[in-house]
């Protein structure tokens, strides 16, 4: 690690304050995916503005429709959650699927989503489910929030306080690991809330986060895993790497979109 | 530099830090507790899992500034030499160890497992929870086994 | 002696309560006064020469105590690090073995390499400095590709064409002339993918020169600690034997990337004298990852002969192995005679002929790891046999039993003599416990579950216990690969026992005890186990090739034998009885047909107050040395089976049934042993699914962390169900063979021949992720189409 200076800031406004304060200042939420890149010298902000100890950051509740999480809620929070287990099972479940338990003992959801890694879990939850994405500043559609890899349209001093998710009548996410890293080499999240289904893949896309637009196209129709027998899905803008080519992950994206509308309907 | 104040095992601890310290280094080079090992620097092999505020945690993906005020344990404040935490023990009785370097992280996390999963088991659960904690020699045969005595052993 | 700790017994360990608590000392843990840090500044190229090199910046950073090069090296005489293994050409010219200096001179050759070391107060200090250096690369040509580095820019001078050797082994005519006669001729080509042994402790040393003994001090991650300082001092020359001690204290895991004497060890023991302060080094993942011996790949070609009836006429090996930019340690060695003559398997093959060339590439070194050249040869002949089984039409089992060889001794044509064996026992018990009658009725009900499920047989031979020293010497060896042991009595009865191998996982300090306290009839936790300490050990080769049952216990045993023949001395003295007629059982020495006699302690006693010996014929004292030269290899063997479910949406391979029947010979501890067979399995099985080293084609190391590189975790492994059957060594005094590479041999062809069973077509590469299991269904679904 490059040497940086460091502050605790108690509320989001102090935060705030820091981080605007600080150029080349980064944010610190739980860390597991910035303090490694640190490590390895990947990252050099000159200050860490570390959330960890600002109040009202945390916390998992429902509002009518929507369930609320505070950005610094960590992932074992939300798997484990009653109120996310009881409305919204597929975030429990899919939290309850992110790294490892000791990632999820520390890794939060605010961190997950302003980093938009294109491998990570999170993303395709929030572009499902069109979760609302609250700053210090503003809201944010999930639909705008999310403009490529590692991008979002957080602007400079800008901070996630907690992401807002509408409860669909059915959800369910699958994911395909990369057998290395365990991050998703192909992720489906996918939603259906009255007539409108949402198809959200992470891992796949060189963009980071996408909606499969063949398969919400055969799920319209009829919300069945029958509905996406034979759909092919595009392999162009599609990663490859070692471990999987853009074919493969074209053809794992309805595979798994098969198996987790399978299970949003088993419920 | 900056301070950090925990209690370690127990024991309250102060100290001024380089703020981008690690809690694992924080651990093994202030306070000389070597049973928590750094094993690799992506946070995949869980040799460094320590509890903070009584959840397991990678020591080597937090920093001890972060750790300001938080509870922390370690392999070596689990248990005594005459009173071995059960979990300890089962990893001698089943053999789930070989060189010994994944050990002490692979205990904290099978704790932990057990705090949040309850006493009973199954060979599937433990495999699955062990995700993060990568062992080379074993094979994980035996450490399974331990994992399920050990956590029998906790009620 | 208790049957709950005599030989024979599970014991639990010993060494586990300083494990379990983190009392272990791994050498990071070891801090020494005042030490200081190095970091290594590595090449970032795979092949390139150093136009220049600026060091100026880095010397004047804040907390550097020192920058050091390889003209610092050159200038001080320090030579470069060895292959301790002579191989010859097919000409009998010797290879080609390019020079390897522990800091680059003028040139780096793979990723990785050492080009400066920096060392200052602290790491983070030593890391921020070398950024400071500046070097000045003429960037020249990777070869990453072994079939194009003939005609690839030379990465040694002494080898143009990147060709270390091109050696053989076997009769060309006689398999030539078995061809000639074959009814059927099965052919396969095969990889033995490139593997990286990442042991969880990385590599660490600290060097610590005491200026006024003159004395350095190494503590290192070493599997041999003795052979270092042999390597450090005959060789590279940092300071005769005498003044130089080794220590290998706790070690986190080895596999192989233990043995060797590396750049960084080596420069740490150097620079510590140069800088006057303690220097340590610990590596962290991606510098193991770059930076430790890798292990594996080959490409081969090879072709079976049988005779009408299904007999195996002869075996024909065309073999490229991979060597790294420099030759490792015992580089050399693996690709030739740890694998050539393996290559007859547990069959009777009346001829076989093998070629090997050993390239050089612009990659890490390429060194032994677990099995080393054993799993190579046993992928080979156990893919090949499944092959030929398939295309005659012949169950697979059926197959190897008919081919087996079922007289012993054996005399193989190519080297080796198998002392005993009993292929079929173990076939048979494992077929038993794998259920594999049924097995077809299983595979119908994965069909209905849109499942692909196949069964795999691995029926692996291996040569252990290595080595002796007038054959390894004929072959090349630089060294001989005795053992040597110590038993060191204390007055008041209690042992220390002195070895020369060394523990990082196996547990001697148990099963040594085990056996020690059994023979002297002594309680377990009166014998304790010393190693690790050129100090404090006599001498010792080391721990590898599953040597320290068959080789370093023989040792053991033969010294505890003197120390009882010395006790029935002190014995005889003491009970004033002639010697002959002293006896030695459960721990008593006795005056045979009286109701005379002593304990051990109590001979142990008599021998140190000596009151009764006159000072004449008999030496005061009860300490025994010896040195066992085993007279030929051990021969494991067993058979395992691995039974497979895929899934074609996917290509995910669930292995959901292993077999594993293992003839260790005679065993000490069970518990151990099986413990070593899981862990081999567990690398077996990752060489086959998930583990792969990949280099890009600029020579860049893409699989260079846990992030790309796939490590087995808990859930990619099933309970393995464990058998054993026992035809003892009869080449040793303890009938033991060894037990610690046999997983990691067996394992590989095991899962494969399952894949390629469930697939229905034999195209499938290692490792056998997901994604090459699905091309492989894609394949098999177009061939099934076709037909």
């Amino acid at each position: 690690m490059y040497a940086f200076n460091y502050h605790a800031p108690k509320t989001v406004r102090q935060a705030a304050t820091l981080l605007a304060k600080n150029e080349d200042g980064k944010v610190l939420a739980g860390g597991q995916t910035l303090l490694p890149t640190m490590k390895q010298r990947l990252a050099s902000p000159s200050a860490l503005i570390d959330l960890n100890h600002a109040e009202g950051m945390s916390g998992i509740e429902q509002k009518g429709r929507n369930i609320i999480i505070g950005a610094m809620t960590r992932h074992v929070e939300v798997a484990t959650s009653a109120v996310v287990k009881n409305a919204l099972p597929a975030l429990a479940a899919l939290a309850g699927g992110i790294g490892d338990p000791a990632v999820r003992n520390r890794g939060t959801i605010g961190g997950s989503i302003a980093n938009n890694d294109p491998a990570a879990d999170y993303p395709s939850a929030v572009l499902a489910l069109g979760a609302t994405i609250v700053t210090n500043k503003r809201k944010i559609a999930a639909d705008e929030f999310f403009q490529g890899m590692f991008s979002t349209a957080l602007e400079e001093g800008e901070i996630i306080v907690k992401v807002s998710f509408p409860i669909p009548s059915k959800a369910a996410y699958e994911k395909f690991p990369n057998p290395a890293s365990r991050y998703a080499l192909v992720g489906v999240f996918v939603a259906k809330k009255g007539s409108d289904v949402r198809v959200a893949v992470t891992g796949a896309g060189s963009n980071g986060v996408f909606r499969s637009k063949e398969c919400e196209a055969a799920l319209a129709t009829r919300f069945n895993a029958k509905s996406l027998d034979g759909v092919k899905v595009s392999a162009s803008g599609l990663n490859a790497d070692m471990h999987a080519s853009a074919d493969y992950r074209a053809h794992l994206i309805p595979v798994m979109a098969k198996r987790a509308v399978e299970k949003a309907s088993a419920k | 530099m900056a301070s950090v104040s925990m209690t370690v095992n127990g024991k309250q601890v102060s100290a001024t830090v380089d703020p981008r310290t690690l809690l694992a280094q924080f651990l093994r080079e202030h306070l000389h507790l070597t049973g928590t090992h750094v094993g690799c620097d992506t946070s995949q092999c869980g040799a460094c899992v320590v509890h903070v505020n009584g959840r397991a945690i990678k020591s080597c993906t937090t920093l001890a500034v972060s750790c300001d005020g938080a509870t922390v344990t370690t392999i070596e404040g689990i248990g005594t030499a005459d009173n071995l935490h059960p979990m300890q023990a089962a990893f001698r009785e089943n053999h789930g160890l070989q060189c010994g370097f994944c050990t002490p992280g692979m205990i904290m996390s099978a704790i932990d497992i057990v705090n949040r999963k309850g006493n009973k088991l199954d060979e599937h659960t433990i495999r699955e929870e062990l995700e993060g904690n990568i062992c080379r020699c074993t094979g994980y045969h035996n450490i399974v086994k331990a994992v399920a005595q050990g956590a029998a052993a906790m009620k | 002696m208790s049957a709950k700790t005599g030989v024979g017994a599970p014991v639990l360990r010993k060494e586990d309560f300083r494990f379990i608590t983190g009392k272990g000392q791994y050498t990071d843990d070891i801090n020494r006064q005042d030490q200081a840090y190095a970091y290594f500044l590595r090449s970032p190229h795979a092949h390139a020469t150093i136009k220049k090199l600026d060091i100026s910046a880095a010397k004047s950073a804040p907390g550097v105590l020192g920058v050091l090069t390889g003209d610092d090296l050159a200038a001080d005489k320090i030579g470069g690090l060895i292959c301790g293994w002579m191989i010859h050409n097919k000409d009998g010219s010797p290879m080609k073995a390019g020079a390897h200096p522990a800091l680059a001179q003028g040139k780096v050759r793979y990723v990785g390499d050492h080009v400066a070391v920096v060392i200052a107060d602290t790491y983070a200090q030593a890391k921020d400095a070398a950024e400071k250096i500046v070097v000045d690369y003429q960037v020249l040509p990777a070869v990453v590709d072994m079939n194009k580095a003939k005609s690839s820019p030379a990465i040694h001078d002494v080898a143009p064409d990147n060709v270390v050797y091109d050696w053989h082994l076997g009769d060309k005519a006689a398999t030539d002339a078995a061809f000639s006669k074959a009814k059927h001729v099965t052919k396969i080509d095969l990889v033995n993918n490139r593997l990286i042994p990442n042991a969880m402790e990385p590599r660490a040393a600290i060097g610590d020169f005491d200026a006024g003994t003159g004395v350095y001090t190494l503590y290192t991650t070493s599997q041999n600690p003795h052979v270092a300082r042999l390597v450090l001092s005959a060789f590279v020359g940092i300071a005769p034997e005498h003044k130089l001690r080794v220590i290998a204290p706790d070690v986190g895991g080895g596999f192989g990337s233990k043995i060797f004497i590396y750049a960084e060890e080596t420069v740490c023991v150097w620079a510590s004298k140069k800088v006057g302060r303690p220097v340590k080094w610990t590596a962290d993942r991606t510098e193991a990852f770059l930076s430790d011996a890798h292990g594996r790949d080959h490409i081969s070609h090879a072709e079976l002969a049988l005779d009408d009836k299904g007999k195996i006429l002869g075996l024909r090996v065309k073999t490229k192995a991979n060597l790294g930019a420099y030759l490792s340690t015992f580089s050399s060695c693996v690709p030739t005679y740890l694998y050539a003559p393996l290559l007859s398997g547990q069959y009777d093959i009346p001829a076989i002929y093998a070629e090997v060339e050993g390239i050089y590439t612009t990659t890490a070194p390429v060194d032994a790891y677990r099995g080393a050249g054993r799993p190579e040869a046993t992928f080979l002949i156990e893919r090949i046999i499944e092959k030929a089984a398939r295309e005659t039409g012949t169950d697979p089992a059926t197959f190897r039993r008919k081919n087996f060889i079922k007289s012993f001794p054996h005399q193989t044509p190519v080297i080796m003599a198998y002392d005993t064996g009993n292929y079929t026992a173990s076939l048979d018990l494992a077929l038993e416990m794998a259920d594999y009658k049924n097995f077809a009725k299983r595979k119908k009900d994965s069909a209905k579950n849109g499942k692909l499920r196949g069964i795999g047989f691995s029926a692996y031979i291996e040569a252990c216990g290595i080595a002796p020293s007038a054959a390894v010497g004929s072959l090349g060896a630089g060294v001989g690969l005795w053992e040597s042991a110590e038993i060191r009595v204390n007055p008041v009865g209690t042992v220390e026992v002195l070895t020369g191998s060394h523990s990082h996982g196996q547990g001697h300090e148990t099963t040594f005890a085990q056996l020690v306290a059994d023979r002297l009839g002594i309680d377990i936790d009166s014998v304790s186990v010393v190693h690790g300490d050129t100090d404090k050990v006599q001498f010792g080769m080391g721990t590898y090739g599953s040597r320290s049952g068959a080789v370093g216990m023989s040792a053991i045993v033969k010294a505890v034998d003197k120390v009882i023949a010395k006790g029935k001395k002190v014995a005889a003295y003491a009970l004033e009885a002639a010697e002959k007629d002293i006896q030695f059982k459960d721990g008593r020495f006795s005056v045979a047909g009286t109701d005379k006699s002593l304990a051990f302690g109590e001979v142990a006693l008599q021998a140190y107050i000596a009151h009764k010996f006159n000072g004449q014929d008999l030496e005061p004292g009860l300490k025994e040395g010896a040195f066992y030269d085993p007279t030929n290899f051990t021969f494991p063997s067993g058979v395992h089976i691995c039974e497979v479910e895929i899934d074609p949406d996917t290509g995910t391979t669930d292995i959901v049934k292993w077999t594993a029947v293992d003839d260790f010979g005679n065993v000490i501890n069970p518990m151990i042993v099986e413990g070593q067979v899981h862990g081999g399995i567990a690398q077996g099985v990752g060489q086959a699914l998930l583990e792969g080293a990949h280099y890009n084609a600029d020579g860049q190391l893409v699989t260079a962390s846990y992030m790309d590189y796939t490590m087995p975790r808990a859930d990619d492994l099933p309970s393995f169900d464990i058998g054993m059957t026992n035809t003892p060594c009869t080449t040793n005094p303890l009938g033991i063979k060894g037990c610690g590479e046999a997983g990691a041999i067996a394992a590989p062809p095991a899962v494969i021949n399952a894949i390629t069973d469930a697939v229905g077509h034999e195209d499938v590469p290692m490792p056998a992720t997901p994604y090459a299991v699905w091309q492989a269904c894609q394949k098999g679904a177009r061939k099934l189409a076709a037909e």
